[in-house]
């Protein structure tokens, strides 16, 4: 057991989610703190300061959108909310109460991995990166220079469409909800139609893809938003 | 005497009357001859023996009219209150029928059968409410005198001078269970009257001068003591026929009475009533409708129906027929139905018109054969539309138009005909009058001919311009002149009666016809029962509701658009419902109520109650709108009955689907729930080491299969769960305009690792319009359908999607070259819990599909499935698009480069 492993803390009422999540987090090398109520969760956190939460939002004693929301209100530990599939408006609520991520019941250990990994790189380079250039597998953008390049191919954007792309790959392997990201792209005073940002994203896609009907980076967090794939 | 089997049929009526009389109460009489001897005394003393024995005795009316003896007699039994009626300002004290009913007692006492309730009663009658205590299973005892007696009404008025207006008829007293005489002597009674016994004293001598004479007693007590024994016959011949003991007279004789509008035609049925008793034989009283009926004044048609109702009473089968003469209607009747007598009345109409338009009587003695005619003082019982046409009121323009053609045949011979022979002239008259004949009625058809005689006589006979004669050969041609006349008005009227009368018939025919086709193409037991009302109305020309009878009794009508029944009709309905008789207006049971109410008698029973609201106060008098009411309603309640048998035949059906969609469910839950688990847990516990050393490819190969089997049933249970959302109504379409494309990506992506292996096309026309859908759902059903088409075709086969943009919906496709689905099985495929029977079972619950189809339906498009040309299945649905929103292009003002 490595002690110097990121701490994370694990708020989750049922026995057999922590008893699966303990051993694969022991076995890749992270220090678990378990919570199974809300309330401990919240104490817990602030007792042991951790590197990163695993929230459930169904919790016996208290929602878990509330718990995201308190604990921002204070702390910037990235929060992973787990959930059950069927509960879109949760998600959505957790995401803007501040979380940074969700995963569907039942998810596999590989994807749990990942967008841990992805979310303890995020708060090592700061947040959301300030570096003038940002890859994202084959897609590159400078936002300094606000050049987008596909490969060795430089793509010319429309100014909205650079917005949104720029967004993503700021915040990319995030999921960003439709909220936010017609926030960034429109402003949050605007009240523009959800569809105007389909429609966006379709004509990002047929741009930046090989396939617009199966993209690979710029995907659909059905639901909930958007999230740029590496 | 000889003991025979006992024939089946009359073993089964026995049977049907046993099972009748099975929870009716039983019905006790205590008969007499006169008021005075005993009837309520003995009720009384038998009633407290019954109590003495324990039986739950109940005095609901008992009249002492303040005889102490009786009086005592009554002390220590339970009396039922009376109930207070108010009628035009006076309280009128009566017996209380629903509390007699609510109370339920063993044995009711019921004093004065004959009574006549108070009006606002629910019976005009007390015999009618002693009917329904029996109906309800309450013993009753009662009392009667033998003056009251429907049958010797008319004998008793004979002899004793005194109309007595309260009748019973016979039939009740027939149902009797019991009947025990009251008998006193005469000498004995006029004794007990003078004593004062009999009734208070004030009123003795007045009911001594008229009622109480010896003579009368003697007559009355006899007539008492006859009909008892009649009675006691009529048992004897019941207990001969149960027990197979043949009957001792011929059977078979068959008594008809013809009845008219003549008030003496009453009598005729009291002696048909008397004679079929005294026969023993069934009776019908027989009314011959003629085409002058409807012209017969409110007052004859009033009698008829008095007539008709009395012979009901007295047990005859009441028969209306239609037809031209009554002879020839009688005689057909009588011999298709075996009659062996035939009453009619003693003609009292004066001879010469037997001559003229032939006599009933005759024609009938005439046409009998072998069927005996009695005649019995009273009237002929013929219709007489002759006389009755004769008393119709004829419009004055008619008399004007007949002097005015003779007027015009005048002008015509003076011009033209009195230069030719004479009898031309004549001809013209004769032309004239045939004229008003064939159009007018008799009245001006004889004033024309009267005047073309005078006219004819005064201009053109000579000597001219006077009524004088000259040759008396003339006055042959008068007379040919006026019988011509009367031939042709009267055939003319014949006519027109005839026409009159098919037109009529005509019009029950068509209004039945019509109502059965109406019926016909109406469906489910609302709409029948609204039809039927619209056309009851029409036909019958009042306003009507009907209410249908729910399997609970409860009442409720057909057409919520109609005002609701006030309670007091509706509670008229309820009896009528409960009792399957009709009551209300025009009828004796409840007649102060608005309406009539007439029971929707079907074979299963009662299924509902029809109210008619008649603006003629008559209009449900007379017997042929009662018969075509009774058909109309009839008809009614087979085809209401009809389509309530078939609703419940389909509510049974939908039970079934149900026990079947349960059972599907039960085994589909415990078998593609179990088989993943089943693979889950063996491959965890061999991995775990019961299996003993493992190669690392085999471990490979068991994790895998328990992630396999895992996201298997993590499908599984999403199918259901989307299941329970449709059905349960739960699933909420939150319609979002989206690019399809989004979705179908979304949709590919989740599929990703299934449909590795498999060539997956995308047609999506980059016009493609923006659809209002719910992404989520969509997605859902697109999942479904790829996913099918991944796990029913081969491994390595194309799977295509498309989209096509029409008019007003844009199509979806999912297109495999798998096997496709056997013929006739496209629709089924989408049903739950289906699954194509051909073996290949692929580990699906059989949801799929269905799903989708509750998705799609709910975004007001639809699905269907087709096997492709060459080979594959097509599954296609369509999505409304509407008219999209505009997308705002405007750039902010910040442009992409600064």
């Amino acid at each position: 057991m490595s002690v110097a492993g990121p701490l994370v803390l694990l708020i989750e009422d049922e026995p057999q989610m922590r008893r699966f999540l303990r051993a694969t987090l022991d076995g890749n090398g992270y220090r678990l703190v378990e919570a199974p109520t809300a309330r401990e969760g919240v104490t817990l956190a602030a007792s042991h300061n951790p590197d990163l939460i695993l929230l459930d939002l169904g919790l016996p004693d208290g929602d878990g959108i509330d718990v995201t929301r308190r604990l921002r209100e204070w702390t910037a530990t990235p929060v992973i909310v787990i959930s059950a599939r069927g509960r879109e408006s949760d998600k959505v609520a957790a995401l803007d109460a501040g979380a940074d991520d969700y995963l569907t019941k039942p998810f596999g250990t590989g994807e749990l991995l990942a967008r841990m990994r992805v979310a303890l790189r995020r708060v090592a380079t700061g947040e959301d990166g300030d570096a003038p250039t940002v890859e994202c597998g084959v897609l590159k953008v400078d936002l300094a220079r606000r050049q987008v390049w596909r490969g060795d191919v430089e793509v010319h954007l429309t100014p909205l469409e650079y917005k949104l792309f720029a967004e993503l790959m700021r915040h990319a392997g995030k999921v960003l909800t439709q909220k936010h990201l017609l926030a960034a792209v429109w402003g949050s005073h605007a009240g523009v139609p959800a569809h105007n940002l389909r429609v966006l994203m379709g004509q990002l896609r047929h741009k930046l893809e090989d396939e617009p009907a199966r993209p690979r980076h710029l995907t659909t967090e059905p639901g909930v938003g958007y999230r740029l794939r590496e | 005497m000889t003991n025979e089997r006992p024939d089946p049929d009359a073993l089964l009526a026995r049977v049907r009357a046993d099972e009748a009389r099975a929870g009716r109460g039983r019905l006790k009489v205590f008969f007499g001859a006169a008021p005075g001897v005993g009837k309520t005394y003995a009720m009384l003393e038998e009633a407290r023996a019954r109590r003495a024995e324990g039986v739950d005795v109940l005095a609901g009316v008992v009249e002492t009219h303040g005889r102490k003896e009786t009086m005592a007699l009554l002390d220590g039994l339970e009396v039922l209150p009376r109930r207070t009626l108010e009628y035009r300002g006076v309280s009128l004290q009566e017996f209380d029928l629903d509390a007699a009913l609510a109370r339920r007692p063993g044995l009711l006492l019921v004093d004065e059968l004959a009574h006549t309730n108070a009006p606002g009663s629910r019976h005009v009658r007390r015999w009618q409410d002693v009917e329904e205590l029996i109906d309800a299973g309450i013993d009753v005892y009662t009392t009667l005198n033998v003056q009251h007696l429907e049958s010797l009404n008319d004998v008793v008025a004979r002899i004793t001078g005194v109309e007595v207006r309260e009748t019973v008829p016979d039939a009740v007293l027939d149902a009797a269970d019991q009947i025990e005489v009251a008998d006193l002597s005469p000498d004995d009674l006029l004794q007990r009257l003078e004593a004062g016994k009999v009734y208070v004293p004030e009123q003795a001598r007045r009911a001594i001068a008229r009622f109480f004479r010896k003579g009368n007693l003697i007559a009355l007590r006899e007539l008492a003591l006859r009909r008892a024994a009649e009675r006691v016959d009529a048992q004897m011949r019941g207990y001969m026929r149960e027990h197979g003991i043949r009957d001792t007279w011929p059977a078979g004789d068959r008594i008809l009475v013809c009845v008219g509008h003549n008030p003496h035609s009453a009598r005729l049925v009291r002696a048909a009533r008397r004679m079929a008793a005294g026969l023993r034989c069934e009776w019908i009283a027989l009314h011959v409708e003629t085409p002058g009926h409807e012209r017969l004044p409110a007052r004859d048609r009033d009698t008829l129906v008095a007539n008709l109702h009395l012979a009901e009473e007295l047990g005859a089968l009441i028969v209306t027929l239609y037809g031209l003469k009554a002879t020839d209607e009688i005689l057909a009747y009588a011999r298709r139905h075996n009659v062996t007598r035939i009453i009619v009345g003693k003609p009292t109409h004066p001879r010469w018109r037997d001559l003229l338009v032939g006599s009933l009587l005759e024609g009938l003695v005439r046409g009998s054969g072998d069927i005996d005619v009695y005649v019995i003082s009273g009237d002929e019982p013929e219709d007489a539309p002759r006389r009755a046409g004769r008393r119709e009121a004829v419009a004055p323009g008619q008399y004007g138009w007949a002097v005015m053609v003779v007027a015009a045949c005048t002008a015509l011979n003076w011009l033209v005909f009195r230069h030719l022979n004479i009898t031309d002239t004549a001809m013209v008259y004769l032309v004239g009058t045939v004229l008003v004949a064939a159009r007018a009625r008799r009245g001006p058809a004889v004033v024309a001919s009267v005047l073309s005689i005078a006219a004819f006589d005064f201009f053109f006979v000579p000597p001219l311009f006077t009524f004088t004669v000259s040759d008396v050969n003339y006055f042959a041609t008068f007379g040919v002149m006026l019988a011509t006349t009367l031939l042709i008005s009267a055939y003319t009227l014949r006519i027109r009666d005839q026409a009159e009368a098919a037109r009529e018939r005509e019009h029950r025919t068509g209004a039945l016809y019509a109502m059965s086709r109406a019926l016909a193409a109406a469906g489910g037991a609302t709409a029948l029962a609204r039809a039927a009302r619209r056309h009851i109305v029409g036909t019958l020309d009042a306003d009507a509701v009907i209410l249908l009878r729910a399997p609970d009794g409860t009442l409720t009508s057909a057409d919520p658009g109609e005002p609701p029944l006030d309670e007091k009709e509706l509670s008229v309905a309820r009896w009528v419902a409960d009792h399957g008789t009709p009551a209300g207006h025009a009828t004796d049971t409840l007649p102060a109520a608005r309406g009539l109410y007439v029971p929707l008698a079907a074979p299963g029973g009662v299924v509902g109650v029809l109210g008619l609201y008649a603006k003629d106060e008559r209009r449900f008098d007379h017997p042929t709108t009662r018969q075509l009411l009774d058909a109309l309603a009839n008809q009614t309640a087979l085809a209401i009955e009809r389509a309530q048998l078939a609703e419940r035949n389909a509510e049974g059906r939908v039970e079934m689907e149900a026990e079947r969609l349960r059972t599907s469910l039960l085994s589909s839950l415990s078998h593609d729930l179990r088989t993943p688990l089943g693979a889950i847990t063996g491959a965890a516990s061999s991995l775990k080491g019961e299996a003993g050393d493992l190669s690392p490819g085999a471990r490979a190969e068991l994790l895998d299969t328990i992630l396999e089997e895992a996201s298997r049933m993590n499908r599984l249970i999403g199918n259901l769960l989307d299941m329970i959302r449709l059905e349960s109504g739960s699933l909420a379409v939150k319609p979002d305009w989206q690019p399809l494309e989004e979705v179908v990506g979304v949709a590919l992506i989740r599929l990703d690792a299934r449909l590795k292996e498999r060539p997956v096309t995308t047609s999506l026309p980059p016009d493609l319009p923006m659809v209002a859908m719910d992404g989520l759902l969509i997605e859902q059903v697109l999942v479904n359908l790829l996913e099918n088409a991944a796990k029913y075709t081969p491994a390595g086969t194309p799977i295509e999607l498309t989209a096509v943009a029409g008019e007003q919906a844009v199509t979806i496709a999912v297109l495999d070259r798998g096997p496709g689905v056997p013929p006739g099985e496209e629709a089924r495929i989408f049903d739950k819990f289906h699954h194509v029977a051909d073996g290949r079972a692929a580990g699906g619950i059989g949801l799929g599909l269905t799903i989708c189809r509750g998705i799609v339906l709910a975004h007001g498009g639809r699905i269907w499935a087709e096997n492709r040309e060459g080979a594959g299945l097509a599954v296609r649905f369509t999505l409304p698009t509407g008219t999209p929103p505009p997308v705002t292009e405007t750039e902010e003002a910040t442009p992409a480069a600064e």
